[in-house]
């Protein structure tokens, strides 16, 4: 075995070098599909839904009291909420629990996630079950017969 | 002679494959191999039935594939006509939706039967973590095939299931994007799971099972701590065909309730998935996940000033992994002293999982 093995310059021989050479290319092979494979994997960065503002399709005279709907807020789903005192007011629907949609339930006052019985009040907080955080409020403003939503801040 | 004799007992054809293949060999084994017989053999069968009830699932599966179509804007319409239209549509969607749940049951049993009577003892450490790799590959079946009729229920179901790893710090964002194919629950993430559920595992699953079988064979079933001394440390029963036409009782009986099931119970469709639509009342997950779902539910919004699902996340977490590596923590009963924290731990798993699934099933779905 020793006999074959010729010493190189730098004390290693014909062996090592070949070990670390075809090492050195399965390791590059490995790299070169296992990175593309990854990338792949991972989906593109789609569109950020970029709507601030959005004008609702249903007139504020339609609205029927003590109730709620959900409506588009760019690519989210967003609750109207039409508040026992006649206000109009406007949250993220997905909920900070676990990414339902919320619904109104007018025998609570509450807003209300059926997924894992989260509650929150008109003002969007979170006030019993499992949610942490309270639902983001958005702007509404009554301009004529148009029911405008936009982001707050 | 020795070949003419064997010629005599088994044909020709025997014979000119056996030169091919190696029959004899198979032979010898299948004629040497034996199951231990003692009180508690009766839970032997639970694993046959699994392995039977995967390949109804491969079945029927392969049978869906021919009419569904895996888009947002197709899958509920393909599977209602597949369930109005089609002849015996109805049945198939119905077998490889009760098989599901059957398999996941019996793989239950297994499992929990394994641990209680400790199968998973040197040398089957590699028998019982294949069995656990084998349960997370049939969870992520179920979950992935649950969303596949693009119904309601299914919708939601993945919306919380896939925001759940999202809960976790750094990562948590990341994995939750690759599982949806997206930000949010839409086609994408309806493709992804259908390649996941149709390719994926059972490429995967195939693998491990075979590995699980073949360590099966290797070490034969575990005689349990209990029945190896006293009258039953050496009853046999030989595997073939003995055991193995009582396995095919066992596999009889779980296609008769099978099929009682689809019949009785058909399965059903539900109203199609609208993502700007509130979560359904009474919404709820499969079975196999109603524990985990209702602990989700009592925990309060903080613990201790740490998000409650998170806790419990790492708590499911936790629980699982101690289930994997229990033969690596039972060092005692390698050593053949008997060791009480896995039953304990076996029946605290158990009784938690009835009684918040009773809990589920029970309490009033708006309080």
């Amino acid at each position: 075995m020793a006999k074959n093995q010729v010493s190189l310059s730098q004390g290693s021989t014909r062996r090592d070098f070949l070990n670390w050479f075809v090492g050195t290319t399965a390791g590059a092979f490995i790299v070169s599909v296992l990175y593309p494979l990854s990338r792949y994997l991972v989906p593109p960065k789609s569109e950020e839904s970029s709507a601030r503002t959005v004008t609702l399709s249903i007139k504020p005279q339609e609205v029927k009291p003590d109730s709620g709907q959900i409506f588009r807020f760019g690519s989210q789903p967003a609750i109207l909420v039409n508040t026992p005192d006649g206000q109009l007011k406007a949250f993220t629907a997905t909920c900070t629990h676990l990414g339902c949609i919320v619904q109104y339930r007018s025998d609570l006052n509450q807003i209300w996630c059926a997924c894992h019985n989260g509650h929150f009040n008109l003002n969007g907080k979170n006030v019993e079950g499992p949610p942490p955080k309270p639902l983001e409020e958005y702007a509404v403003n009554v301009r004529g017969d148009q029911i405008v939503v936009s982001k707050k801040g | 002679m020795d070949m003419e004799d064997r010629g005599q007992q088994h044909g020709k054809l025997w014979l000119w494959l056996d030169e091919r293949i190696g029959l004899k060999d198979l032979e010898y084994l299948a004629k040497k191999k034996e199951v231990p017989m003692h009180r508690h053999s009766v839970w032997y069968y639970f694993g046959g039935m699994t392995l039977f009830l995967f390949m109804v699932q491969v079945t029927t599966g392969i049978l869906l594939l021919l009419y569904y179509r895996p888009s947002a804007g197709e899958a509920f319409e393909s599977v209602q006509f597949l369930m109005t239209e089609v002849q015996f549509g109805w049945l198939v969607r119905s077998i490889h939706a009760w098989s599901a749940n059957l398999m996941i049951l019996t793989m239950f049993i297994h499992l929990f039967s394994a641990l209680l009577l400790k199968a998973y003892r040197p040398p089957r450490e590699l028998t019982w973590l294949s069995g656990g790799a084998l349960m997370g590959l049939t969870l992520a079946f179920g979950f992935t095939g649950y969303l596949l009729p693009w119904n309601e229920l299914s919708y939601f179901a993945t919306r919380v299931g896939t925001e759940i790893p999202g809960v976790m710090p750094v990562v948590g964002a990341f994995i939750r994007r690759l599982m949806r194919g997206g930000d949010d629950v839409t086609g994408a993430t309806l493709t992804r799971f259908y390649g996941i559920h149709v390719a994926v595992l059972p490429l995967i699953v195939t693998m491990v099972l075979g590995l699980h079988l073949f360590l099966v064979q290797k070490h034969g079933m575990s005689r349990p701590p209990s029945a190896e001394s006293g009258p039953d440390a050496k009853r046999v029963m030989p595997f073939m065909p003995n055991f193995l036409l009582r396995d095919v009782v066992g596999w009889l009986c779980a296609l008769a309730v099978l099929a009682a099931l689809a019949a009785y119970f058909p399965a059903e469709l539900g109203k199609k998935a609208d993502p700007f639509q509130p979560a359904p009342i009474g919404i709820k997950p499969e079975w196999y996940f109603m524990a985990m779902f209702q602990t989700l539910k009592l925990l309060p919004s903080y613990i201790l000033g740490i998000e409650g699902e998170l806790l419990g996340v790492l708590a499911f977490g936790l629980v699982g992994l101690v289930l994997i590596i229990i033969p690596f923590l039972d060092r005692g009963a390698t050593l053949g002293r008997k060791t009480r924290f896995p039953a304990a731990f076996a029946i605290t798993l158990i009784a938690y999982m009835i009684l918040l699934t009773y809990i589920g099933y029970t309490v009033s779905p708006t309080k």
